[in-house]
């Protein structure tokens, strides 16, 4: 942790009077103060510790260069300032004891950081390239100033700690329930609904409504903090899915034969004849995007904004039935019965990738809310945990004695598996990091078998649907402790809801931005830069950022002769000859090298044919 | 067993009675906002779509001249007056607030050929095709008062441009030679020539003050000083230059205004090549004034049009011109750097808004808020291919957009012609000579 440099109170004595004895006389009415000893100013009399000194400015913070030409932007260095801050001298001699603003730790600086300082960019020109320094500059502030806005979050996130030696894992939700307070303990619920089951529920974005449907067709929405029901009603058929659309007054509901639409009071919108048998419901909010995962083998992609599809997409993998978003990039995970999961885009007909994940079919897939951790079950009754930054290689494995049917992940990283009638829940050393799967956080038996599970957004609850109904578990420490009110807000209003339904549609994101980086767009594009030079070239007939020939400068007094100015471009030109040959012996040994065939190998016959 | 389960008092994040306002708790965590950056991409289209539905740059158009309006003035001190001379030889003071004429004087016979006012503000100086250089005064003559002159001087040959000194009560006249003037006396203190031709114009530096810049028919920019009796140095160019206008913040750098279609800012240390080639016009320019910001300037042209343009680019980034509008004669960019005037031939001076889609009036701070975020939302998404080709679409009268199709092919063929030419010749016997040196003829010290 850095922290800002402590004023110099405990710099030696010595050091003190050289300084006074350099120093000029000054009156009190001038900035700097001087030693009593001096004699010379006739001012009141000072505290002692006036005199003491200001902390030397290290020598590393370089006063910046004035340029000539004014067209250049200073490239501000905030950052450095900030971190040798010089306390500030008050005349009435009260002094700052936490000089400067306050100090950052680096860590949560991190985590508000944007660009990727790794990358290489190509080589660009010093005016682009200076700008490209600004923009750094001021990403590093922002950072520094979100990180410092931390300090203002209201809420800390919960916790479960078994006392020395205890397992969470072995504490029953009775017990959770009679520790915590009355507000809490309501958030734990039964609903003993045996005849239409078994269910599937979804909550809204904000985490306020709770929408359930069970396979007999009973389909049912209601506010589940006050348990205010908004609709109920029985759709007379099958229902294999359900899912809210971009606020909590739509409903999309998978039935047996067709994707329908109700709204929150039960009436049906829309009957979608185009997405039959469906299997599975993703909705993408950002892109006002409905996934759906049919039997037909189909993913198909519908605009709810227009009530286009946008893309219907042929897995050519047989019947879809688990399917998931990965939040980060809006890319949808599709496990297949080989083993595989394929990532889609909609403006892809090929899927994005393909990551061989278990021996059996895959039964489950969850991705977390960074994106960089995905797990997967399958029917080898593993339990795999993916890196998706690049690689896709699974990061731990455990097998499940059952094997779990149903994964989800809480905004704060933990794992739920629904396993048969039981539920078990993984958790993590934080947010960014995979939940280790050795010990469970936590268990609970259900009543029925787990048919749907979901984290609910912002409170510490687990939702899970079974064929006895709907159970509300209590699960502290799975969600985000602070909302953000212009996001997704559980307490807004119905004036708030308006005018952020109004701004999410107003920056609805193409579908066809839909990529496995969503920060792509941010880039440098050096591919076609690279293509706009050459066609530049070949339009011009010559490089026009080619270095211009060497000419020797006119010189006075008889040294201009031709020989001489021979002489000189020589020179020059030798120089820039050993330049481009010491080069290439740098590169010749790192070829070598790869040609060295590994020690102790026989020689063989086909050896020479190997070039 | 230890346990703290997330539990809010809705009290903190409910507004308590109506009156209050909404309660709006943030968290910039960036897992809490995803898809940033397309989110900013499509905030920053929308952003370029509505600048260009609310370009309506057009303000008024002030009527009464009875003939071309031949040179503009701004009133130093006062933001609403506008001073212009017209082709009948009748200068008018206008109040740009009010939109109407407040005087009218028949100041000359024949064109008013260069108009400008003095740096206090009182009064201003005329010249025309009579040979006569005449000094008003700015205030309106008292009750029965006849309109006559401050001074009249009477010279040997015709005038075509005046300007005043920024400081001090001397006056600069152009025509067959550069005449600078003391107010107090008829006759120059000193005439300087180079040259035999007439000189179109004559330019003030507003930083360093007895610097000017004068541009003749003969092809060339003459720069002088006023302490020494001959002139500095001059450029020599393709074509003739119209005008000339300093930058008031850089004060070596000057744009001049050419019959080639184009513009060229130069650095009067450097003469050698310009510091950048403004092309866009597809006729003569006749007219340049700088923005007192020093970063942009506005050009007036024979093709009926006039395009602002930055100081670096050698794009324009906005084209005025409408239906009514004839060749634009003078231009004039307001000391509040927010408007624009050009004065044109068929007798109208018009007035536009420099930024074409700014909201004029006062603005809420929540109005500023959103104008200043947009802003830097489509500065960080400039270069987008989608993005620029909305912010950069334009709509042109038939005239200049087939005038700029068919000086694209002239171009391309002459290009062409040189990629031939270096093809085929021996490597370093065909100089490559860059669109900046290609119309420089000559440097004189």
């Amino acid at each position: 942790m850095e922290t800002a440099p402590q004023p110099g109170r405990d710099l030696p004595p010595k050091k003190d009077k050289l300084q006074a004895k350099k120093k000029k006389p000054r009156r009190y009415w001038e900035e700097e103060t001087t030693p009593i000893a001096a004699g010379a100013s006739p001012g009141p009399p000072r505290k002692k510790r006036n005199r003491e000194l200001r902390p030397q400015r290290p020598k590393n913070t370089r006063t910046p260069k004035k340029s000539r030409i004014s067209n250049k932007p200073q490239v501000p260095k905030k950052s450095l300032e900030w971190r040798n801050p010089e306390p500030q001298q008050i005349l009435s001699g009260a002094q700052d004891p936490f000089p400067g603003p306050a100090p950052v730790p680096v860590e949560m600086a991190q985590k508000f950081r944007r660009t990727d300082k790794s990358k290489k960019l190509p080589y660009s020109k010093s005016k682009t390239r200076s700008r490209l320094e600004v923009a750094e500059a001021q990403e590093e502030e922002i950072s520094v100033k979100a990180a410092r806005s931390e300090l203002l979050l209201a809420e800390e996130p919960g916790f479960l700690e078994g006392e020395d030696g205890e397992d969470t894992a072995k504490i029953l939700q009775t017990d959770i329930v009679e520790a915590v307070d009355i507000a809490s303990a309501a958030k734990h619920f039964d609903l003993n609904l045996r005849q239409f089951g078994p269910y599937r529920l979804n909550y809204s974005r904000t985490g306020r409504h709770l929408a359930l449907g069970g396979r007999r067709g009973h389909v049912a929405t209601f506010d589940w903090v006050t348990k205010k029901l908004m609709c109920e009603i029985n759709v007379m058929e099958a229902v294999r899915d359900i899912r809210f659309l971009h606020s909590e007054a739509l409903l999309a509901v998978a039935q047996n034969r067709w994707l329908h639409i109700y709204d929150n009071q039960g009436i049906e919108l829309h009957c979608l004849r185009r997405c039959d048998r469906v299997t599975r419901l993703e909705f993408l909010p950002f892109h006002f995007l409905l996934a759906t995962a049919s039997e037909t083998g189909f993913l198909t992609y519908l605009d709810v904004s227009v009530g286009k599809i946008i893309a219907a997409l042929n897995a050519r993998a047989g019947r879809l039935d688990v399917m998931t978003q990965n939040p980060h990039n809006a890319v949808i995970h599709l496990g297949h019965s080989n083993g595989t999961v394929s990532l889609w885009s909609p403006a892809v007909k090929e899927p994005l990738a393909k990551i061989l994940c278990h021996r059996g079919g895959v039964r489950a897939v969850a991705v977390d809310s960074t994106g960089t951790h995905m797990a997967t079950s399958g029917l080898d009754h593993q339990l795999k945990i993916f890196d998706l930054r690049g690689t896709f290689q699974p990061l731990s494995a455990r097998t499940l004695p059952q094997g779990a049917g149903h994964l989800a992940f809480s905004q704060r990283g933990l794992l739920a598996a629904g396993m048969g009638d039981v539920v078990n829940i993984w958790a993590g050393q934080g947010k960014a990091s995979p939940p280790s799967l050795e010990q469970p956080y936590l268990t609970h038996r259900l009543s029925g078998h787990v048919h749907g599970l979901q984290f609910c957004p912002f409170e510490d609850v687990l939702g899970v649907g079974h064929s006895g109904g709907i159970t509300s578990m209590l699960v502290p420490g799975a969600a985000e402790p602070n909302f953000d009110g212009l996001e997704s807000n559980p307490y807004r209003s119905r004036k708030q809801r308006q005018e952020w339904e109004v701004k999410a549609l107003l920056e609805k994101v193409p579908a066809e931005l839909i990529c496995l980086d969503p920060r792509a767009l941010a880039e440098v594009d050096v591919i076609s830069l690279e293509q706009e030079k050459k066609e530049r070239m070949e339009r011009l007939g010559y490089d026009p950022e080619a270095k211009a020939p060497f000419q020797p400068k006119p010189k006075q007094k008889g040294r201009s002769s031709s020989a001489s100015l021979v002489k000189r471009k020589k020179k020059v030109m030798d120089e820039e000859h050993r330049d481009k040959v010491r080069q290439c012996l740098e590169q010749q040994p790192q070829k070598q090298e790869k040609a060295v065939k590994p020690l102790g190998a026989r020689s063989s016959a086909l050896d020479r044919f190997v070039r | 067993m230890k346990v703290k389960m997330l539990s809010r008092n809705p009290d903190n994040y409910v507004r308590e009675t109506k009156l209050d306002l909404q309660r709006v708790p943030r968290n910039y965590d960036p897992t809490l906002h995803p898809f940033e950056v397309p989110r900013e991409y499509v905030r920053a289209l929308n952003a370029t779509k509505l600048e260009r539905v609310f370009a309506k740059p057009f303000l008024a158009s002030l009527d009464g001249h009875r003939d071309g309006v031949n040179c503009l003035a701004k009133h130093p001190k006062s933001l609403a007056t506008v001073l212009s001379g017209a082709c009948d030889g009748e200068v008018r003071i206008w109040n740009l607030t009010k939109r109407n004429c407040i005087r009218t004087i028949q100041a000359h016979e024949g064109f008013v050929r260069g108009i400008c006012a003095r740096f206090c503000g009182t009064s201003f100086f005329t010249v025309g095709d009579d040979k006569t250089v005449k000094q008003w005064k700015m205030d309106g003559p008292g009750f029965g008062e006849e309109e006559e002159p401050l001074h009249t001087i009477l010279g040997k040959t015709v005038y075509t441009g005046i300007d005043h000194h920024w400081k001090e009560g001397v006056f600069a006249t152009c025509g067959q030679q550069v005449d600078i003037w003391d107010e107090q006396r008829t006759s120059p203190i000193c005439s300087m020539t180079w040259g035999f031709d007439s000189i179109s114009s004559v330019k003030f530096n507003p930083i360093e003050t007895f610097l000017l810049g004068s541009c003749a028919s003969d092809r060339n920019i003459v720069l002088y000083d006023m302490r020494q009796a001959t002139p500095l140095k001059k450029v020599i160019l393709d074509m003739r230059t119209n005008t000339i206008c300093w930058n008031p913040m850089e004060a070596f750098v000057f744009t001049a205004a050419n019959e080639d279609y184009n513009l060229y800012t130069f650095d009067m240390r450097a003469l050698d090549s310009p510091v950048m080639v403004h092309m866009d016009h597809v006729s003569a320019v006749l007219d340049v004034d700088y923005a007192p910001t020093g970063k942009e300037f506005v050009s007036a042209s024979f093709d009926k049009s006039i395009r602002i343009f930055p100081v670096d680019k050698s794009r324009s980034r906005e084209v005025y011109h409408t239906k009514r509008m004839q060749h634009v004669i003078c231009v004039k960019w307001t000391s509040d750097s927010k408007y624009i005037m050009c004065g044109s031939d068929e007798m109208n001076i018009r007035l536009w808004k420099a930024n074409a889609s700014e909201k004029l009036g006062v603005l809420t701070s929540r109005e500023k808020a959103a104008k200043d975020y947009n802003q830097k939302l489509k500065e960080k998404f400039q270069y987008h291919p989608h993005i620029r080709r909305i912010a950069r679409h334009r709509h042109l009268p038939k005239s200049i957009y087939s005038q700029i199709q068919e000086q694209r092919i002239m171009k391309e063929a002459r290009r062409r012609k040189e990629v031939n030419r270096l093809k085929h010749s021996k490597p370093g016997s065909v100089p490559i000579v860059s669109e900046k040196k290609k119309h420089i003829v000559a440097v004189v010290k």
